[in-house]
């Protein structure tokens, strides 16, 4: 057995597989030994309660497909009081995605949070395609970002993970503003903003025309993500985008990732996150490594 | 709920467009509803992330044999027609809402194309109760009247109409339905597949003060609740609200089904 632990900030997780924010919830009990995951990140909670984008909320191009739920959220007070007590009796830190549209929600919901025990970081997702006219988010902007962060670092030690977007010109830029803003880690990256029409009907295939593009198609985008990121930044990150077995979850830890969250691959298999982290652990075996920290960013440019 | 491997026992088309896969269920340990879906893995996963929800046609515990109705509609339908015999199909369910029979009086299913999958499984399972049993089955051509045959040798009394014919259009229907409604001591109303015809029978439901239910669907991604993909809007005590088709649905009570 082989040591698959890896820190985020404060946070040690047991083995680096944890859930991408949206693909997960207390639903997948009776199929995947939760308790096996490194960490949970339950779906993205926003300060009031929104009903999320019109259907078609999901469709399927090659080898990915795109989504557009637009944040369904039952509130920071249903979170609070129902959605959090329901992963108690799971072991793994859970970490909360948190979203808005205001610095204002931002801070809101962070203060509200760090008074909660059950919540070991939060994530914040200032990232999502979908909340601003034309996919505009605070991720697109480095002062934007560096504000956000800034405010919810001043309200809480826990540990602060920030969700990039990869819809930017230079993601090292964000990356940087967040580090100097005080985050402790970083999510690379969410999704790609997309686009697919039905070329019978002439219309959009999501109800919003745009969604967010995830799954093995992003996968090589997100590699090369992580790896500009882990040259610009000595945050820790968490690799996000196509991961669908042992092998991928490696690559991304050899561009510089310390963590990789699944979530396309929990839609078409609901135990690949366990499957993912016996790959792992057969590579890390395999290869003679004892701590999985040692292939961080070992990618061989010689 | 679970996720299994259940093998092919058959798989062949019924017509130009719809398909019928026949697969050992013995690894299913829980009842299966009519009006409940399982979510299946089409084939290779690289092309086809999504699973595909599927109402289930026909579950027989007996034989432990669970059946499928598709319409080949793209490409993951497509690639389940490529399966043989032996192969196995990856599968999670059963899941959502299935249907609720009327205590009294006999059922009046309102079906067009696909629809009627979902249907069947309910007219099974009232006959197999001994309700007396009605099925309007509506569809764009006389090729396309799915499992009217079926129907009729389960014992369910089954009235056609037809694009083709000129006998699908509401201004005929409607009548007949109503009709159906006075002379049958019907008890309650059933419709899936049609915007249309889910929209009369809710009308007619109301009128007639009957029990109903509408069998909905929707593009999913997770399948079980978790990811909010397959959202609508339900009217419920007087209040419009978001549910999840999969884990609130698919079937709904007809009056609170917000038809667009």
């Amino acid at each position: 057995m082989s040591d698959l632990s890896v820190h985020i900030g404060k946070l040690i997780l047991k083995n680096p597989i944890m859930p991408a924010s949206g693909t997960f919830g207390a639903e997948l009990t009776p199929l995947l030994d939760i308790n096996r995951l490194g960490a949970l990140v339950p779906k993205s909670v926003t300060v009031s309660a929104r009903d999320g984008n019109p259907v078609p909320r999901v469709c399927e191009t090659s080898g990915s497909m795109i989504n557009s739920i637009g944040i369904q959220s039952k509130g920071i007070d249903d979170y609070v009081t129902h959605q959090l007590p329901a992963y108690r009796k799971f072991s793994p830190p859970l970490i909360a995605s948190i979203s808005g549209e205001t610095i204002d929600e931002f801070e809101t919901l962070a203060a509200r949070l760090d008074a909660q025990p059950d919540v070991a970081a939060l994530e914040l997702n200032i990232s999502c395609p979908n909340l601003r006219a034309n996919g505009q988010a605070f991720g697109m902007s480095a002062e934007a970002t560096a504000q956000l962060v800034r405010t919810v670092r001043a309200i809480t030690d826990k540990t602060v993970i920030v969700k990039l977007t990869p819809n930017v010109t230079r993601i090292q830029d964000i990356a940087q503003a967040a580090e100097h803003a005080g985050a402790d880690a970083l999510t690379v990256a969410n999704t790609f903003l997309a686009m697919a029409i039905d070329s019978e009907t002439r219309k959009p295939r999501i109800g919003n025309i745009m969604g967010g593009l995830s799954g093995a198609a992003v996968k090589p985008l997100v590699v090369r993500l992580i790896y500009q990121v882990h040259q610009a930044t000595r945050l820790p990150i968490i690799g996000s985008g196509g991961v669908m077995n042992g092998q991928d979850a490696i690559e991304m830890i050899l561009a510089g990732a310390s963590a990789v969250q699944v979530g396309t691959a929990t839609f078409l298999q609901p135990n690949a996150m366990t499957t993912i982290i016996d790959d792992i652990d057969d590579y890390l075996n395999r290869h003679q490594i004892e701590h999985l920290t040692d292939l961080i960013g070992q990618v061989d440019l010689s | 709920m679970k996720l299994f491997n259940a093998k092919i026992i058959a798989n062949h088309p019924i017509n130009a467009r719809y398909w019928h896969m026949i697969l050992d269920a013995s690894m299913l340990d829980e009842h299966v509803a009519p009006g409940q879906f399982f979510h299946l893995q089409c084939g290779d996963a690289q092309q086809n992330p999504l699973r595909r929800p599927l109402s289930v046609f026909h579950y027989h515990q007996a034989s432990a044999t669970l059946e499928f109705l598709y319409l080949v509609k793209g490409s993951g339908t497509q690639q389940m027609t490529q399966r043989r015999p032996g192969d196995y199909m990856n599968l999670i369910g059963p899941l959502g809402r299935g249907f609720t029979l009327p205590e009294q009086g006999a059922l009046l299913l309102i079906a067009r194309g696909v629809g009627v999958a979902t249907l069947h499984a309910l007219a099974r399972e009232a006959r197999a109760q001994n309700k007396a049993v009605h099925v309007l089955l509506s569809a764009r051509t006389a090729n396309d009247l799915l499992t009217a045959t079926a129907l009729a040798e389960i014992g369910a009394n089954v009235y056609t109409v037809t694009d083709q014919e000129g006998t699908s259009n509401l201004e005929q229907v409607r009548p007949r339905l109503e009709q159906l409604i006075h002379a049958e001591k019907i008890g309650a109303l059933y419709s899936c597949g049609s915007r249309r015809l889910s929209k009369l029978a809710q009308d007619l439901a109301e009128k007639y003060h009957l029990k109903g239910e509408l069998a909905t669907e929707a593009h999913m991604a997770c399948g079980i609740g978790d990811c909010y993909a397959c959202a609508c809007t339900i009217r419920s005590h007087g209040q419009l609200k978001t549910a999840r088709v999969c884990s609130d649905g698919p079937v709904f009570p007809i009056e609170q089904v917000v038809i667009q």
